[in-house]
């Protein structure tokens, strides 16, 4: 019999154990943590330093100043966010049936049509752009049919513009909110949807009381790759935009390209960074929001 | 109530196939108003598809299905206004409790102090009172059934179906929720399908029980009968422990190993191969033979003590093993023979069970 105050048993040596483990797990992680500072932390701390200092040297917030005093900036911004959210809107009208459908398939069938929905991934954005440019000109695939089969009359004015930019963009943004959209739909419990119509919902009152609503975070999940990935898209609107559409991207590449102002583009750099960052706050709060009314239970 | 609390049903010639499988093969069975029958059988027999069917979820390949005098075959899952409690409950998680139990009834256009009303009345009578704004995850397993029947019941639908709704709590709590459901059953009056593989718990339960093996109905009958007087080996060996002797016909009726059996006079017609023994209904002998009793000669093997009998196990002269269950009081236990030693085993005529060897 040990007394009540007897030293209980391997307290320390338990205590050690516990402690290498974790130190175990921190090491693995050790590489994956280096390179995300290295590649992301340090440039962006970097970027912040840039933007800090005008064309003398001198520290000062002119750079800052130029985006505010100029009306272009702002232009450049609301058109960025406005495409953004266009591209987002129509990816999610054209990409909620399309992963509702999929979803009811079989796995099996709905496995090989997901890899429709991929194969745009295997090939470079800038091969699937210059395709866009193909169909869409003037005298592209999309024109020729639809004047010989008198849709209209003359051709019409589909790239180099803001509706290329925007079909270009769908294009490549709706995988994004296909698959994470497809994730959530998938984990709904069809039992749920066999409870609505026992309870007396029919198909549509089901679907609209049930359904959607359990699908909302992959939805939102989906939107927000969607639309934050838009908010940086460079190579879309520099080819297919003619020009006519700047985003905060093409503005950034040509104060760096042709006036070589490093500090202007990093200003502008930053402001997006925090914009998205604002962006992803917001989303958070409403994924908070749908905790509230219950995430996906049992 | 204003209109009938329950409906009978009559299911014709219902089969289903899956491919080459027969999942439902010419099901034929009468539900009586108010009865609450249970579906036994094991997994992949066909209940739950026959209740799928009942429920409208899955499409038959042909029969005949009537929830009192109309033909529901055909009417899709949402209109035909039968309650059901799922295995996975079904609750859903984006509504809190009194939301999911309101959701009937704003389906039906009820106004909404009559639902505030007929839901707190609801988790009144599932003895869940208060718990309406609950979120379903902050909510016990027995507490999801709970609301998933208060759910099933809330609109009042003249048919209750239930699909293993029991399987996934342990089995203190199982106990009595099966009691509880009976209780309710009785209260509300409604006709109940109530699907499960747990024997006890249909015994326990149901009025009338069929029992269900490759989509055919193997056994419909209250579940004495079920017990008592299988119809087959496989009815007796799926509910109950039981052993089979081989039997001839003889003169007076049937024989074992070359005795005269003692025959209930009940004894259902019919060739027979087996006789059939539960080890609660025999008894070691001590003493004298009581008369028109049939008695077994054999050798005890191993004593089981199992807290609430014993059970004894006894090699037969041929050496067929025979279990025998023993009570546990302190007088009994202190007469258990040791093994090594010879019994002889009792089984009253009225336990006296004979039954045809194939499945059919």
């Amino acid at each position: 019999m040990t007394g009540p105050h007897a030293p209980a048993p391997n307290v320390l040596a338990l205590k050690r154990d516990a402690l290498t483990e974790r130190l175990t797990l921190f090491s693995l992680s050790l590489p994956a943590l280096a390179l995300v500072v290295i590649i992301m932390v340090v440039p962006v701390v970097w970027l912040f330093w840039l933007s800090a200092f005008a064309d003398d040297g001198s520290l000062s917030l002119v750079n800052y100043q130029r985006l505010v005093i100029q009306p272009s900036y702002g232009r450049i911004l609301l058109a960025t966010f406005e495409i953004s959210a266009l591209c987002t809107g129509i990816c999610v009208l054209l990409g909620y049936p399309l992963a509702y459908i999929l979803s009811q398939l079989s796995p099996r069938t709905a496995g090989l049509c997901m890899m429709g929905v991929l194969m745009p991934f295997w090939t470079s954005i800038l091969v699937r752009t210059y395709a866009w440019l193909v169909l869409l000109q003037r005298h592209g695939l999309v024109n020729d049919w639809g004047i010989s089969l008198g849709l209209w009359d003359k051709p019409l004015t589909l790239v180099y513009n803001f509706s290329g930019t925007l079909i270009g963009l769908i294009h490549i943004m709706l995988p994004f909110l296909v698959l994470p959209l497809y994730g959530s739909m998938r984990a709904i419990n069809a039992d749920y949807l066999r409870a609505a119509a026992n309870l007396g919902a029919s198909p549509t009152r089901a679907f609209w009381a049930v359904f959607f609503p359990l699908s909302l975070p992959g939805l939102l999940a989906g939107s927000l790759i969607v639309f934050i990935l838009c908010l940086g898209a460079y190579v879309t609107p520099e080819m297919l935009g003619g020009g006519k559409v700047i985003m905060v991207a093409n503005a950034i590449a040509t104060d760096i390209q042709m006036f070589f102002n490093w500090g202007a583009a990093s200003a502008l750099g930053v402001v997006l960074l925090l914009l998205t960052g604002l962006v992803l706050w917001i989303a958070a709060r409403l994924a908070r929001l749908d905790e509230v009314f219950g995430g996906h239970g049992t | 109530m204003p209109r009938d609390a329950s409906l009978p049903i009559a299911i014709r010639q219902i089969a289903k196939s899956y491919g080459p499988v027969r999942a439902l093969d010419n099901v034929d069975l009468d539900i009586s108003s108010g009865e609450f029958l249970t579906l036994l059988g094991p997994s992949g027999s066909g209940k739950t598809t026959l209740l799928m069917v009942l429920a409208g979820f899955t499409r038959p390949d042909q029969g005949s299905l009537k929830f009192g005098d109309t033909e529901v075959i055909r009417t899709a899952p949402h209109k035909r206004d039968v309650g059901m409690v799922f295995q996975s409950y079904a609750l859903f998680p984006h509504m809190d409790v009194a939301a999911n139990i309101a959701f009937p009834l704003k389906l039906r256009g009820v106004p909404k102090a009559e639902t505030a009303a007929r839901v707190a009345r609801a988790l009144e009578m599932v003895q869940l009172a208060g718990y309406g704004d609950r979120r379903i995850a902050a909510l016990s397993g027995g507490q999801r059934q709970r609301v998933a029947l208060a759910r099933a019941i809330v609109f009042e639908p003249r048919i209750l179906l239930m699909d293993e709704p029991l399987s996934a709590l342990d089995k203190q709590l199982r106990e009595h929720m099966q009691i509880e459901l009976r209780r309710l059953h009785e209260a509300l009056g409604i006709t109940t399908v109530y699907v499960t593989h747990d024997q006890r718990e249909a015994l326990t339960m149901s009025d009338r029980i069929a029992v269900i093996n490759h989509g055919r109905v193997m056994q419909l009958g209250t579940p004495r009968q079920i017990y008592e007087r299988p119809a087959n080996r496989f009815v007796a060996e799926f509910i109950g422990e039981s052993t089979f002797l081989p039997v001839q016909p003889s003169a007076a009726g049937y024989s074992y190993a070359g005795q005269a059996l003692h025959l209930p006079p009940d004894m259902p017609a019919g060739r027979h191969h087996l006789l059939m023994l539960r080890p609660e209904r025999l008894r070691l002998l001590a003493g004298e033979t009581p008369e028109r009793c049939n008695v077994l000669a054999g050798t005890v093997q191993h004593l089981i003590y199992q807290g609430d009998s014993v059970l004894v196990q006894v090699a037969l002269a041929d050496g067929t093993p025979v279990a025998v269950r023993a009570a546990a009081t302190s007088l009994a236990l202190a007469a258990l023979p040791a093994p090594g030693a010879a019994v002889r085993l009792a089984l009253a005529p009225e336990d006296t069970a004979l039954l045809a060897d194939d499945d059919a």
